[in-house]
């Protein structure tokens, strides 16, 4: 009864216009026992930082679809790791040419996942995760 | 501990880290609120309850933002339900929070239900002592979406405040016991919807049926919490609520229930938890099956676990 919970910050920072994809995730990880935090569209990368932190979140997902996660991917792990968020995973999908991950694992996100990505291996990426960082 | 240290001057990590704790129990917990409980006390909590969509959260964003106006910090717990099957849960209080985003006077914090059932969960009341002990001047809980039993807040919050919206149900509905006893203050939102007149209604033909025992009568107040619309009155109905307490000498009557309420609840668990040990858990399971196959009747199955106290004696 005293397990320690796992606790995911999903994200959705820019200026996308709909969050059908965040919210599949979202739903996919709650059904694999974990506890999400959702925060809804339209969020800096200061909030999403200042959130996990509240919440005291073992990872944060990104969801972004406009192509400017180049920018935005970073500049949350920048943030996290000026908040001392360093033990904090930091994940990312959406529409993000395959082409674009090095540069971004590079920034510290531990994995993009791309377009047809299926929700259990995003579950099964998370789950190994975890275990790892225990 | 220096974890104390640092959530009495109001660290943010810190607390955060520390809810986490008191979520997750043991013993680190424990010795935390041992440390940081004679530091808590001063805040007025606030309870906002109802049903799921009747529009709490935002309710909850704006009344933060009017105490914000005035200067004053604002600690929010908002608690949204875990899966009975797989024990996740999804936290989604904070998407209408988004205006108190970068706000430093507030911290806001979700938290999944994790199993009980009265509209909070097990964890919340410490993490309100914390906040509490952090300094925020009003701590706001939102419970998870009510039905009509989920009355526990009424037992940690100074001022409960029962959202409802138009056409949920008639005057029948307002003096069904429950939930709608609990209100210091009622809220209907949303409302510019159709049936706002019937809702007040039936809410003030239920309250005018009180005993004239209480020296409080709830006021209805009317709101539009999307636009920030009657958030105004609303605040000034929970400060009048909160002065009516001071001014009666009700504050101590309702902080000695409510702490004979939080003790009896840490007792019971205990109690519980320490009996279940000795009892083992693989003779428990086995009553289990035994009455879920109607070999013996819970009474008797509870009798003969609780008089043989050692494993299988």
């Amino acid at each position: 009864m005293s397990a320690r919970k796992v606790r995911i910050l999903i994200a959705k920072p820019g200026l996308d216009g709909h969050d059908r994809g965040a919210k599949v995730v979202a739903r996919a990880l709650r059904d694999a026992g974990y506890e999400v935090i959702y925060t809804g569209l339209r969020q800096t990368p200061e909030m999403i930082v200042e959130a996990a932190l509240q919440e005291d979140v073992d990872a944060i997902g990104l969801s972004l679809l406009s192509g400017a996660h180049l920018t935005i991917f970073p500049r949350v792990a920048a943030l996290m790791k000026e908040q001392g968020l360093d033990d904090v995973m930091l994940f990312g999908g959406g529409i993000i040419p395959e082409d674009d991950a090095p540069a971004l694992k590079q920034a510290g996100v531990a994995n993009v996942f791309g377009p047809g990505t299926s929700t259990q291996d995003i579950i099964t990426f998370v789950e190994q995760e975890m275990a790892r960082r225990k | 501990m220096e974890l104390t240290e640092r959530i009495l001057k109001a660290d943010r990590r810190a607390l955060a880290r520390a809810i986490s704790l008191v979520e997750n129990d043991g013993e680190q917990a424990q010795k935390l609120l041992q440390e940081v409980y004679p530091h808590a006390g001063q805040a007025h909590i606030i309870g906002i309850t109802g049903p799921p969509g009747s529009g709490k959260s935002t309710l909850v964003s704006q009344i933060a933002r009017q105490y914000r106006q005035q200067g004053r910090t604002v600690g929010i717990v908002a608690v949204d339900p875990s899966s009975p099957f797989t024990g996740g849960a999804l936290l989604g209080d904070r998407v209408r929070m988004r205006d108190l985003a970068g706000d430093r006077g507030v911290f806001v914090r979700s938290m999944a239900s994790r199993g009980s059932m009265g509209g909070l969960a097990r964890a919340t009341g410490d993490a309100v002592t914390l906040l509490d002990a952090a300094g925020f001047d009003l701590v706001l809980i939102e419970t998870v979406g009510a039905g009509q039993v989920e009355v526990d807040i009424a037992r940690e919050a100074h001022t409960t405040l029962v959202v409802e919206v138009p056409g949920l149900g008639d005057e029948v509905q307002a003096i069904k016991a429950g939930l709608m006893e609990i209100a210091d203050v009622f809220v209907v939102n949303k409302a510019d919807h159709a049936g706002v007149d019937q809702t007040v209604r039936a809410l003030t033909i239920m309250l005018d049926m009180n005993s004239a025992a209480c020296s409080w009568t709830p006021p209805v107040i009317k709101t539009i919490a999307l636009h920030g619309e009657g958030v105004a009155d609303l605040i000034e109905a929970v400060d009048d609520h909160w002065a009516y307490l001071v001014r009666e000498n009700a504050l101590q009557d309702q902080q000695r229930i409510h702490a004979q309420n939080r003790l009896t609840r840490v007792m019971r668990r205990r109690l519980f938890d320490e009996l279940l040990a000795k009892i083992g858990p693989e003779r428990f399971e086995e009553t289990v099956m035994q009455v879920a196959t109607h070999k013996i009747d819970p009474y008797s199955a509870a009798a003969r676990l609780m008089n043989s106290k050692t494993q299988g004696s």
